[in-house]
């Protein structure tokens, strides 16, 4: 409030005392989700370099050493810390970049939805009338189909299409393309009801009134300030995709098991659970379960921090 | 005794970065049927200290010090309990906006049988005939039908005659209004403003009245208090503050009125703007917007900058200013060599 | 100021079928509804076992002819509903009209693409009621000004437009080292003066204002009215200048027109109207202005309240709560005549001498 002192606080400053880092440092399930996630994050990111053997490297894998338990367990192998999966592969570095591939998906899933939902949500909340009647109902029909059914669809047209291979060789942007398609209504609706917010507001009016066209007001003036609720609904929606991926990997939809991600390691150790070697499967799960539960945390956090009345238009 | 006394009232607020002194040493009190305004711009605290009233002010405020006294009883520090039957009762509220009191989902009638049966052992046919009764004296058309229409069903001027009735359901003792007529248009305004007026008077209700409207303070209030940044600077008979204001701010105010300045002439202004709470400056508050804080002769005044002043008595009212301070020790001395002189 | 005022009394004021060539600008006919019933499918309703198309609409303003004369202020004035703040939006295409033209220097721009509108933009700007709100949050006070000169000076080298906005910057009293901040580190009044700063930055002739200091405080506002006064005469600007504030308007206006359900009851010099108002209601929203002078108020009671705009009384608007309401008010419009003294007023009973 006090404009009329001459020294302007630094960027550093104004983070220093702003209210998100004040509430960060009061609440500590967001400090612990936080490092949780940064610290999967990392290893995912680095898991070239710091798993101890590559999976997709079949000259590395030894169908000898095949489902060994982890090293709390007798029987476990010293050079296999978590033990090893039903082909040998080193389960520690197959979650290592089954991790990295889940996140990726997830990421990558969330951003062609933002993409998608920010346009045509601001499309839609902006211009209004028959754009708006048009691309939201055209959201309503979207949402009518599970994203695991457009999922199951698409996915089996191009198997039967293209072929496995061809498939599993584009597994990852097929996934995200897939996820990315079926989820973007999430985004469409929050981001026009916070436009809708916005654009009643004067200083809209007013940049109409200095002669801007439209597009300029949609992502200068209006997109800036919808900003918050849509970083907001990002982190369920990463989760969302991560776990949407997991599933469909799961039913055998998604990634294939030479190229795992956390989900098709789970599906495949899922035929062990009854011949004892819980871990290929419980592991990973435990893994997938801890990542999503750290991002789900720190986005209840932060839609507490954030506008909470705009959060799910 | 007073019926309502308000001594040394100090209200802070609890934030993040600082703690907001929101009311300094407020002290005033209220004659039973006695009309008194509160005056001052967004910011000032009067609604804070209508809302210290009845100990309503949320967290993270809290009353740090001094006290409220109603009808002999100490209001602050009392039970949550006892504070009801107070509250309603016999001090009842009106603020700014009716929506704030009146329950969307809940007819005119419903809200106003609830309010009496929640304060009185009556029956409905008796609490009905009460309710319309009120109705009736707010001069609304037609009371029966109003009882069973909800609040959106009502225009703005309706809506606050029927908050009105509702504050005088329960006969109290004081009515405390916070900026009552702010949302409405000029005509209904005043029609509401006569209104309380009238009832206020034939009831013998005492009204505090706050608002930031001069006009409005002038035609309804036989006392008033001007505060600035969370004091009380100037406080006294309505007519003779706006007739002959001592507190430069109070003066500043009157004359930056339209109606004061000449049309199409320079409005007299007040520079600069309220000191946020959270950083006021040293001194008198007012000082880095005051013209006075030089004497005539051009000599500074070392006063005003360093020392908080204390209220000196002028006439029937009491000001908050080092400038009027000095130019009435300088009257007693000239009457005191006066008398010297000639004996 | 004051001299312009008498001098503006001495012109002609001219009438509404006259073509006059010296108004800036000229609103003819001017009406405008908003449809309360949605879309199409929205609209259809059964009724008597048939599927019949049902609309509703708000009449915000109907026929409403207005002239304002180069270099003057014209206020008008009116309670909330009245269609005051649709007039201004209108007179700057944020609304289109339902009916009727609006002449900027002769001009048609009512029907102008945003394209054909952008050389008037930078002659006609506008300053907002809410200063809390006016202001782009995630723009900088130097980004929203720089802003209208670069859309406006394509031309323009980065220096040139620093420049201009420094000196815009001080002509309205802010700092010009204020720049880098953002609209919510300012009090309201500072808000306002940037506010006014945008407006002013591309050197407009014609300024509408929609309610600029009702937002304010008293001291606060002063300031700002201060500040629009001294532009005007700066820069020779003309305004038009929404409020409900009629003390405002006695001391700013040149002319004043009082709106009441969409409609103009009364026009006139400032002097004259608060002289000697002419129609009833022009009259009764006198008299319920709170003076600082009466003890005891004696404003003139109107009955009943503003009827909704979407089912128009007949006749004059404003029949339902006149005293002087007789059956020819029940059924015929009146239309602005200009008295004696060049004020024109719309009441059948100044016509007839009843008033």
């Amino acid at each position: 409030m006090n404009a009329s002192s001459s020294v302007l606080p630094s960027r550093w400053e104004r983070f220093r005392d702003s209210y998100l880092l004040y509430s960060f440092k009061r609440d500590i399930v967001a400090q612990i989700s936080l490092v949780v996630f940064i610290a999967l994050v990392a290893v995912a990111v680095l898991a070239p370099w710091l798993s101890p053997m590559n999976p997709y490297d079949l000259a590395q894998i030894d169908i000898l050493s095949s489902e060994l338990p982890p090293f709390w367990i007798d029987g476990s192998d010293a050079q296999y810390l978590l033990g090893t999966d039903a082909q040998g592969r080193d389960m520690l570095s197959t979650i290592l970049y089954g991790a990295r591939v889940s996140l990726m998906i997830g990421f990558g899933a969330v951003a062609l939805q933002a993409l998608i939902g920010v346009c045509f949500g601001l499309l839609a909340g902006y211009l209004g009338g028959r754009i708006d009647a048009f691309l939201m109902r055209l959201a309503d029909i979207q949402l009518s189909f599970s994203t695991l059914m457009v999922a199951i669809i698409v996915g089996a047209l191009v198997k039967a299409i293209f072929g496995g291979a061809t498939f599993s060789a584009y597994a990852v942007p097929l996934l995200i393309l897939i996820i990315g398609l079926a989820e973007w209504p999430q985004y469409a609706r929050t981001v026009r009801a916070s436009v809708l917010a916005e654009k009643n507001k004067e200083y809209v009016d007013a940049a109409r009134v200095m002669g801007l066209r439209s597009k300029r007001i949609m992502f200068r003036h209006v997109l800036p300030n919808t900003l918050s609720p849509i970083f907001v609904i990002s982190t369920v929606q990463i989760a969302n995709a991560i776990i949407s991926e997991a599933a469909l990997s799961f039913l055998g939809l998604g990634m294939p098991e030479t190229h795992p991600s956390l989900g098709s390691l789970i599906k495949a150790g899922f035929d062990y659970i009854q011949s004892g070697s819980w871990w290929i499967t419980l592991i990973p799960g435990a893994v997938l379960i801890v990542l999503v539960l750290s991002i789900n945390l720190l986005g209840d956090w932060l839609r507490d921090v954030m506008n909470p009345r705009l959060y799910k238009g | 005794m007073a019926l309502l006394e308000v001594n040394h009232l100090d209200v802070r607020f609890a934030l993040r970065l600082s703690e907001v002194h929101a009311l300094r040493d407020v002290n005033f009190t209220l004659e039973r049927g006695e009309r008194l305004g509160i005056v001052g711009e967004s910011g000032a605290g009067k609604s804070v200290a209508a809302f210290s009233l009845l100990n309503l002010i949320a967290k993270p405020g809290f009353i740090a010090g001094g006290e409220v006294r109603f009808d002999g009883k100490q209001l602050n520090g009392m039970s949550e309990r006892a504070l009801r039957k107070v509250r309603g009762n016999r001090i009842s509220m009106i603020f700014q906006d009716p929506m704030m009191t009146l329950n969307p989902v809940l007819s005119i009638g419903e809200q106003m049988l609830e309010c009496l049966k929640a304060h009185r052992r009556i029956s409905s046919k008796k609490a009905r005939a009460i309710a319309l009764d009120k109705l009736r004296q707010v001069q609304i058309p037609s009371p029966e039908t109003r009882l069973d229409q909800y609040p959106h069903e009502l225009s703005g001027g309706m809506r606050q005659r029927i908050i009105i009735a509702i504050a005088l359901l329960l006969d109290p003792d004081i009515i405390v209004a916070d900026e009552p007529t702010t949302a409405l248009d000029v005509t209904i305004q005043a029609e509401i403003m006569a209104l309380l007026l009238e009832l206020c008077e034939k009831y013998n209700v005492g009204l505090i009245l706050i608002t930031h409207d001069l006009g409005v303070v002038s035609q309804v209030t036989q006392r008033m208090l001007v505060m600035y940044a969370g004091r009380v600077i100037e406080q006294g008979p309505t007519r003779e503050i706006i007739n002959d204001p001592q507190h430069p701010y109070t003066q500043g105010l009157i004359n930056a009125l339209p109606q004061m300045a000449t049309p199409g002439e320079k409005l007299n202004q007040i520079r600069g703007s309220m000191p946020s709470l959270s950083n006021l400056p040293s001194g008198c508050a007012f000082h880095p917007r005051c013209d006075f804080i030089k004497r005539a002769d051009g000599t500074q005044r070392p006063a005003c900058t360093q020392q908080v002043p204390a209220f000196v008595t002028s006439g029937n009212c009491k000001v908050a200013c080092h400038m009027v301070a000095e130019l009435l020790d300088k009257e007693a001395n000239d009457e005191a060599r006066l008398k010297e002189t000639n004996p | 100021m004051n001299a312009q005022a008498t001098a503006m009394t001495d012109q002609h004021v001219p009438t509404q079928n006259e073509e006059s060539t010296e108004s800036l600008l000229q609103i003819r006919g001017l009406k405008k509804r908003f449809s309360l019933s949605g879309d199409f499918l929205d609209q259809l309703r059964f009724k008597g076992g048939k599927l019949v198309r049902h609309q509703e609409y708000v009449h915000a303003i109907n026929g409403v002819n207005l002239d304002i004369q180069r270099g003057e202020a014209l206020c008008v004035v009116g309670e909330s509903g009245c269609g005051k703040s649709t007039v201004a939006r209108i007179v700057m295409g944020l609304i289109t009209p339902t009916e009727g033209e609006i002449r900027y220097n002769g001009e048609r721009i009512d029907n102008l693409s945003s394209r054909a509108l952008l050389p008037y933009r930078k002659r006609m700007q506008m300053i907002f009621q809410n200063p809390y709100a006016s202001l782009n949050p995630r723009m900088t006070i130097q980004q929203t000004l720089e802003e209208p000169l670069r859309l406006h000076h394509p031309d323009w080298n980065r220096q040139t437009v620093v420049t201009k906005v420094e000196e815009v910057m001080h002509s309205v009293g802010i700092d010009p080292d204020w720049g880098k901040r953002f609209g919510h580190e300012f009090s309201g009044g500072q808000r306002q003066r940037i506010a006014i700063a945008r407006a002013l930055a591309v050197d407009p002739e014609f300024i509408v204002a929609d309610e600029p200091i009702s937002a304010l405080d008293v001291s606060i506002q002063a300031q700002v009215l201060n500040l629009l006064m001294e532009a005007q005469h700066e820069r020779n600007l003309t305004y038009l200048f929404i409020t409900h504030d009629l003390a405002v308007v006695e001391h700013f206006g040149t002319r004043v027109a009082v709106m009441y359900l969409g409609t103009v009851c009364e026009i006139a010099n400032t002097a004259t109207l608060f002289a000697k108002p002419r129609h009833p209601y022009t009259q009764a929203l006198m008299s319920a202005i709170p003076r600082l002078e009466d003890d005891r108020p004696q404003h003139i009671r109107l009955e009943g309240e503003v009827p909704t705009p979407v089912n128009l009384p007949s006749g004059c608007v404003f029949h339902g709560r006149c005293p002087y309401t007789n059956a020819r008010c029940k059924q015929e419009i009146p239309v602005l005549q200009t008295q004696d003294d060049g004020t024109r007023v719309a009441c059948h009973a100044v016509e007839e001498g009843r008033l």
